[in-house]
């Protein structure tokens, strides 16, 4: 049987699996939204938006999904060499990634529902996705506009300090710290 | 009130009554050209989860002769000018004239030329015809049913229903119905 809870030294596989998962749809998300605002032709971008809205609702679920496994599995420890510093910063920029990882795809939600284009909410043309309960307006979109951008490039901007300070676990402090995130038996026990 | 009586009446009467024909038809018969004041060509789109939104053209312009003894010779000839489009939200407008949807800056004109009008009622008809839009034509169907007949002016409601994905505007399908809801009312002036 594979491990699939956490224990104080390694991550199971549900955790790794949500990690690697969000963390890939996250950039994809990143990197479709700029090229979908920048795209000339009208219905190239309409169907980039349509996608993205897409990805964003299955992000929404997998990160619901992510929070709950969490919070009934704790971390395991940082390694004895991880200094005081680090120590103390870990943990609130973890706790900052998941405050945008639910940020990010509230703020699309109510990015559409407020919008005064009133376009429907399929995601991959399942279902119909119901808009948040709140009053539509040019100026409530301009504001979720804004939100939203903010939101995605300081979450992207703490996803990159996120991935070098994983690299430099492996690479200059060469610990088991990025190894423990890709299988439960390579966590250097 | 009396007119639209009068002209629905007219028209029955030359439809059902063929001894009275030459009479009534004497007040409909004639070509009459489209006035855009008193018609309007309006549309709507299901949205997927309810409502729809709704939209029409400004400019088009076409005519109408009614045969004088066969209805069923009648012809209707309307085009639209699809630049003119408005739906109240200029984002969407602008959507719409877009290569996305009408691409109106290559394909300016949407075309209808009635191929056959077959009566189905008093004062209701079947107008078949060829549309053209982007380049490409498929004949359908529209119900016409008179309005009125007052002076040298006529008046139809024109519904019908067109699948857009033929005519290469399938954008936006399911989130927005592929059915097109046409409602028209279109005045013609005689002459």
């Amino acid at each position: 049987m594979q491990p699939l809870t956490n224990t104080p030294t390694r991550y199971g596989w549900p955790t790794i699996i949500l990690h690697w998962l969000i963390g890939i749809l996250f950039i994809g998300q990143f990197a479709l939204g700029y090229v979908m605002v920048r795209t000339t032709s009208q219905r190239t971008s309409f169907e980039l938006i349509q996608l993205h809205k897409s990805f964003g609702f299955l992000l929404l679920g997998l990160i619901i999904l992510r929070i709950a496994w969490r919070l009934g599995n704790a971390a395991p420890a940082l390694p004895p060499s991880v200094g005081m510093l680090e120590r103390k910063t870990a943990p609130l920029a973890h706790f900052a990634l998941y405050a945008f990882q639910v940020a990010l795809p509230l703020s699309g939600w109510a990015l559409v529902s407020v919008s005064t284009l009133e376009i429907p909410t399929m995601p991959f043309n399942l279902f119909v996705m119901p808009d948040l309960p709140m009053g539509e307006s040019d100026a409530a979109e301009s504001f979720w506009t804004a939100a939203h951008w903010y939101l995605a490039y300081a979450g992207i901007a703490l996803v990159a300090l996120h991935v070098l300070a994983a690299l430099r676990h492996h690479f200059l402090l060469r610990d088991g710290v990025l190894r423990r995130m890709i299988t439960p038996s390579s966590a250097g026990e | 009130m009396h007119a639209r009586i009068f002209g629905l009446a007219a028209f029955a009467a030359c439809l059902v009554m063929p001894v009275y024909a030459a009479v009534a038809l004497s007040d409909a018969a004639g070509s009459y050209t489209i006035s855009p004041s008193g018609s309007s060509i309006r549309f709507t789109i299901g949205k997927a989860g309810g409502g729809g939104f709704d939209g029409a053209f400004g400019r088009f312009k076409g005519t109408i002769r009614i045969d004088n003894g066969d209805v069923g010779r009648s012809k209707v000839d309307l085009t639209i000018y699809p630049e003119s489009v408005g739906t109240g939200q200029g984002r969407i407008d602008a959507f719409l004239r877009s290569d996305a949807v009408f691409d109106a800056a290559n394909s300016p004109e949407i075309q209808f030329r009635s191929t056959s009008v077959t009566r189905t009622g008093d004062t209701t008809a079947v107008v078949t015809g060829r549309l053209t839009a982007r380049g490409k034509t498929f004949s359908e169907k529209f119900t016409a049913e008179l309005g009125g007949l007052k002076g040298g002016t006529i008046k139809f409601r024109v519904t019908g229903k067109v699948l857009r994905s033929r005519y290469g505007m399938d954008v936006g399908t399911p989130l927005y119905s592929n059915i097109v809801d046409f409602d028209m009312t279109l005045t013609g002036k005689r002459g």
